[in-house]
């Protein structure tokens, strides 16, 4: 997997973070995922499609996802539930959305967002297309992002 | 001033909500996909403004955009993509089916106020 994949994912996460939420977030170095990762408790996904071929998640504890979403709407959320969902879901949407422009010669389609909610679960890459792994620092705590993308 | 906000995301409608009463707006109606916007914008006529996102279930933003565009009694009203959907491609696309403006997500208060000439 092409290194300049990733890049317009991350500056996505840093801008759309720093516009939507008000925080700074910090990308650790990116790594191949191999399967022995840390687990979260939420994770939003998009499906890539066009003349390449993946998926982006944005995984998180908790209570970053509480945090988050709660800065997002300026609201304060103590329990996941659907507004919480629904928020992770829109803010894959948003940095899936917004690194296309950086990426047109793949065409790109984004699917619509799932949502996973389940303690310490993990997200399983498409068959046969490496995965980089992004962590992230920000005031709230640790997150992830993924990257899956192959050409076709 | 009437704005119906178009997103099947909750949190984005709550979020231009709140954007939007800062910004002195405060007459709003919502709809989660474009099928639904057709309905509610047919009850609550006049309407001034339509924040529309792109990428919504059962009817998108564009298949909305095209079929408004085909009825002259709204021939008046504005439309404004809100969306993640940052190509140029997107925007000419926008354009060319009847969007008066085209914002790209994220975006900030003064973004808004600007593009929607608050």
């Amino acid at each position: 997997m092409k290194v300049e994949y990733i890049n317009p994912y991350i500056i996505s996460t840093i801008d759309t973070f720093k516009l939507m939420i008000k925080i700074d977030v910090k990308p650790d170095k990116p790594l191949l995922k191999q399967g022995n990762e840390p687990l979260y408790d939420i994770s939003g996904i998009i499906g890539l499609s066009g003349n390449a071929q993946g998926a982006i998640s944005l995984s998180f504890p908790k209570i970053v996802a509480l945090k988050t979403i709660s800065a997002m709407i300026g609201s304060e959320i103590k329990i996941i539930g659907p507004e919480i969902t629904d928020g992770i879901g829109e803010l894959v949407n948003i940095i899936a959305g917004n690194a296309k422009q950086h990426l047109t010669e793949y065409h790109l389609n984004i699917s619509l967002p799932n949502v996973i909610v389940g303690k310490d679960h993990y997200v399983s890459s498409p068959s046969g297309i490496p995965t980089i792994i992004v962590p992230f620092k920000c005031e709230f705590g640790d997150f992830a992002m993924e990257v899956s993308l192959k050409t076709v | 001033m009437k704005i119906l906000i178009v997103d099947d995301s909750s949190t984005m409608r709550r979020i231009l909500k709140t954007q939007l009463a800062s910004l002195g707006v405060n007459d709003i109606i919502e709809a989660s996909n474009g099928e639904e916007a057709l309905t509610v914008l047919q009850n609550n006529m006049p309407v001034d403004i339509i924040m529309l996102d792109w990428n919504m279930p059962v009817m998108d933003g564009l298949t909305f955009l095209k079929t408004l565009r085909k009825n002259n009694q709204y021939n008046q009203v504005k439309v404004i993509m809100c969306t993640s959907e940052s190509e140029k491609t997107r925007v000419v696309e926008a354009i060319k089916e009847g969007a008066t403006n085209y914002i790209v997500k994220p975006f900030t208060p003064e973004i808004i106020k600007d593009k929607l000439g608050l």
